[in-house]
C-alpha cells in the first residue's frame, strides 16, 4: 500500500509559486470540459467559444482590456489587504460607491464643458470607494469588529443606495420610466481611437507597477508583508497594525472606487441599477490567482476578463448559461488555493506503515 | 387567526432559515474552522431541494437532497482547508461563488415552477392554545427541527464528551492532537454538520418560504447567519434569540413599507432604505458586540487557523 504524505519544505518553492497558478488554470480548463459535457454541449466547441474565440477577434480583444481594467485595479488594492491579513471582501460595494460618487461628479459637471470634469469624476470615485472601505477598517482598528462581515454588509447597502438613486432623484425624466440617469457628457479620455479602452486601462497598469514597487522596494511595503506573515515579528519591529489596516483599506477602497467611477462614466456612460457583473468579487479571485503580486494581478485580471467575455460569447453562440462563468470562476479559485499547497509542501508517496503514522 | 398571530407566523418563517444555518456554523466555528461559504451551501440546498422535490413530487426527498447538497459543498470545503491546508477565508469565498453559480445552473430548468406548500404538522391539544398554538405547535418540520437543533447543540457542546473534545480542538488544536484526538476528523464531521444545516436552511427557503426557485434566492441570509454566530458569542441559546431578532426586523421593515400613507411623513422613507436595514443592523450589532466584549473575547482561540499535523 502507498500513501500520500505532505512534507513541509524548508522554504517556499520559487518554481512552484510560478507553476501553481498555471496548474490551477489547466485544472480549471479540464473542469470546464466536464462542465460543458454535463450541460450537454460539445466540450471542444464550447471551450473554443469560451477561451479561444474572444482572443482571435480584434473587437473582443479590446473588450478584454475594457473588462480587465476594473479587475486589475481592484485586484491590486485587494492584494495589499490580503498580504497584510486584512480581509476586505466588500470591494464590490466600494466599486459601486465609486460609481455613485463618480456619477454624481458627472452629473454636477453635466453640460458644463469644464475640463475639471474628468479629474473630478476620478477623485470623487476614489473618495467614495475609500469612504466605504474605511468603515470596516475604522471599526476593526477601534473596536475589533470583524472586517469580513462589515465590509460585505456594506456591499448590499451600497447596491441599494444606487438602486434608490437611479430610480429616484437621479433618474433621467426623459428616459420613459427606465431606471437610468442621463447620458454623461464628461468624456473620459479614450486611449485607443475608435475603441472603448479609456484612460483607466493605463491607470490600472500604473497602479499594478506602482503597487509592485511599493511592496518590494519600500519600508511600508515590507510592513504590509510582515504583518501578514509574522504579526509578532511586526509587533517587535514596532510596526503599527492599526495604521497599516487603515492604509490598505483606504488604498483598496480608492482603487475599487476609481474603477467604478471610470466604468460608469467612461464605459457605461450612465448610472443603472446594476453597474457590475460581480467585478468586486471576481477581483478576489484575481488577487489570489495573481499570487497577491500586483504584476501577477495583471495577468490574472486578463484571464478573468476572458472568462466574462467567453461566457457572453458562449451564451450567444451555444446558449450556455451565464452561471457557468460563475461556476468556472469559483472552481478556479478553489484550484488556485489547492495548488498553493505545492509551494509550502512537498507531496511524497511512501509505503504504508503504521509506525510512520504518528 | 388575528393579525398579530399572522405577523408572528411570518416572523417564524423569516427566522427559521437564519436559525438553522447559524446553528450549523456555530458548531463548525466551535471546532476552530471558519467556513464563510454558508451562503453558497445554502443556495445549493435551495436549488437541489427544489429540484428534487419537484421532480419526485416528495417534499421529504427535497429535504434530504437539500441537506445532501449542503454536505457535498461542505465536504469540498473540508477537503481543501483540512486536507490541503488551504486558507479558510478564501476557500469560504470560493464556496460561495461556486455555489451561487452552480445553483443557478441546477435551478434554471425550474424557474417559474411552483410547489405545493409543505403540510404543517399540528401537535394535538397544544396547537389549540390561542396565539402560541399556531405559532409554535402548528408548524412545518423545519421549524420543529430548528428548535430541536438549538437544544441538541446546547446539550452536545456543554454536556457530552464529544462536545468537550470538539471545543478543546477549537480552543487548542495542538494540545488536543497531543492528547490523541483526531483533530482533522472531528473538524471534518463538524464541517459536514454545518453543511447539512445550511443545506436545510436553503431547502426551507425553496420548499416552504416561497415555495419556488429564484436564482440567488438566499439573498445574503448565509452572511447574516455568520454574523449571528458572532452576535451570539458562539452560544446556541443566543443564536435562537438573535435569529428571531433579525427575523422580526426583516418582517417589520416589510410591514413598515406597507404602512406608507398611514405613518407620519418623517417615517415615509424609500423602500430601499428599509431593505438595507437588516444589513445595517448587522453592522450595528457587530459593533455593539465588539464594544461590549473587547478584542477577541468568546471566539474559539483557533478560529480560522490551519492545522497540519506532522505526518
Amino acid at each position: 500500500m502507498l500513501r500520500i504524505v505532505l512534507e513541509r519544505r524548508a522554504e517556499p518553492s520559487l518554481v512552484m509559486s510560478i507553476l501553481s497558478p498555471l496548474l490551477a488554470v489547466c485544472l480549471t480548463l479540464a473542469a470546464s470540459a466536464v462542465l460543458f459535457l454535463a450541460l450537454g454541449k460539445d466540450p471542444l466547441k464550447a471551450m473554443h467559444a469560451y477561451f479561444v474565440a474572444p482572443l482571435i477577434d480584434p473587437w473582443s480583444l479590446q473588450e478584454l482590456i475594457v473588462k480587465a481594467t476594473p479587475l486589475v485595479m481592484i485586484g491590486v488594492g485587494l492584494s495589499f489587504c490580503y498580504l497584510s491579513n486584512n480581509w476586505n471582501i466588500g470591494a464590490e460595494g466600494q466599486y459601486v460607491m465609486g460609481g455613485i460618487f463618480g456619477g454624481w461628479a458627472a452629473l454636477l459637471f453635466h453640460q458644463s464643458g469644464s475640463p475639471l470634469g474628468v479629474p473630478a469624476v476620478m477623485a470623487m470615485g476614489a473618495a467614495g470607494g475609500m469612504l466605504l472601505a474605511l468603515v470596516p477598517a475604522v471599526l476593526k482598528v477601534r473596536l475589533g469588529t470583524n472586517e469580513i462581515l462589515t465590509s460585505l454588509m456594506l456591499v448590499y447597502i451600497a447596491e441599494l443606495l444606487l438602486d434608490y438613486l437611479v430610480r429616484g432623484p437621479w433618474r433621467d425624466p426623459r428616459a420613459l420610466n427606465f431606471p437610468q440617469s442621463v447620458t454623461f457628457d464628461v468624456g473620459i479620455p479614450i486611449l485607443v481611437e475608435g475603441s472603448r479602452i479609456h484612460v483607466g486601462a493605463a491607470l490600472a497598469v500604473v497602479a499594478a507597477i506602482g503597487g509592485f514597487l511599493v511592496l518590494r522596494g519600500t519600508l511600508k511595503g515590507f510592513e504590509v508583508r510582515v504583518l501578514g506573515q509574522a504579526p509578532r515579528a511586526a509587533a517587535f519591529a514596532g510596526f503599527s497594525p492599526a495604521r497599516t489596516t487603515l492604509l490598505v483599506f483606504a488604498l483598496s477602497g480608492a482603487l475599487a472606487g476609481l474603477a467604478g467611477a471610470l466604468e460608469v462614466v467612461g464605459t457605461m456612460n450612465q448610472l443603472r441599477p446594476t453597474i457590475s457583473p460581480g467585478y468586486g468579487f471576481a477581483a478576489i479571485i484575481v488577487a489570489f490567482l495573481g499570487r497577491l503580486n500586483p504584476i501577477g494581478v495583471i495577468v490574472a485580471g486578463l484571464l478573468l476578463a476572458l472568462s466574462y467575455l467567453g461566457g457572453e460569447n458562449a451564451q450567444i453562440m451555444m446558449k450556455i448559461p451565464l452561471n457557468a462563468t460563475r461556476v468556472l470562476q469559483g472552481l478556479l479559485l478553489f484550484f488556485v488555493l489547492a495548488c498553493d499547497l505545492l509551494i509550502l509542501y512537498r507531496i511524497r508517496i511512501r509505503p504504508w506503515s503504521r509506525a510512520g503514522q504518528g | 387567526m388575528d393579525l398579530a398571530t399572522a405577523i408572528i407566523l411570518t416572523v417564524v418563517t423569516a427566522s427559521t432559515p437564519l436559525l438553522l444555518a447559524a446553528l450549523g456554523e456555530l458548531v463548525v466555528e466551535r471546532s476552530g474552522v471558519l467556513n464563510l461559504g454558508v451562503e453558497g451551501m445554502m443556495v445549493m440546498g435551495a436549488a437541489c431541494g427544489f429540484a428534487a422535490a419537484f421532480t419526485t413530487g416528495s417534499p421529504s426527498v427535497g429535504i434530504l437532497a437539500a441537506m445532501a447538497a449542503g454536505m457535498a459543498m461542505a465536504a469540498l470545503f473540508a477537503g481543501l482547508v483540512l486536507g490541503l491546508v488551504a486558507n479558510q477565508v478564501a476557500c469560504g469565498l470560493a464556496l460561495t461563488i461556486l455555489g451561487l453559480g452552480l445553483s443557478g445552473l441546477i435551478g434554471q430548468g425550474f424557474v417559474g415552477q411552483k410547489l405545493e406548500p409543505m403540510a404543517k404538522i399540528a401537535i394535538p391539544l397544544l396547537s389549540g392554545i390561542p396565539v402560541l398554538g399556531p405559532v409554535l405547535f402548528r408548524q412545518d418540520p423545519f421549524v420543529y427541527t430548528s428548535f430541536a437543533l438549538v437544544g441538541f447543540a446546547a446539550w452536545f457542546l456543554s454536556a457530552t464528551r464529544a462536545g468537550l473534545i470538539l471545543r478543546a480542538i477549537g480552543d487548542n488544536h495542538a494540545s488536543a492532537h497531543a492528547l490523541g484526538h483526531d483533530v482533522l476528523m472531528v473538524r471534518f464531521l463538524a464541517v459536514l454538520f454545518g453543511g447539512a444545516c445550511a443545506g436545510l436552511a436553503g431547502g426551507y427557503l425553496s420548499l416552504v418560504y416561497t415555495p419556488f426557485w429564484v436564482t440567488g434566492m438566499s439573498a445574503g441570509r448565509g452572511w447574516i447567519a455568520l454574523a449571528l454566530v458572532v452576535f451570539a458569542s458562539w452560544r446556541p441559546g443566543r443564536v435562537l434569540f438573535g435569529a428571531y431578532f433579525f427575523g422580526a426586523m426583516s418582517i417589520g421593515q416589510l410591514h413598515l413599507q406597507a404602512l406608507r400613507g398611514v405613518l407620519p411623513d418623517f417615517l415615509v422613507l424609500p423602500g430601499q432604505f428599509w431593505s438595507a436595514l437588516p444589513y445595517a443592523a448587522t453592522i450595528v450589532v457587530l459593533v455593539a458586540i465588539s464594544r461590549a466584549r473587547g478584542r477577541g473575547g468568546a471566539a474559539p482561540a483557533m478560529l480560522g487557523t490551519v492545522f497540519a499535523p506532522d505526518r
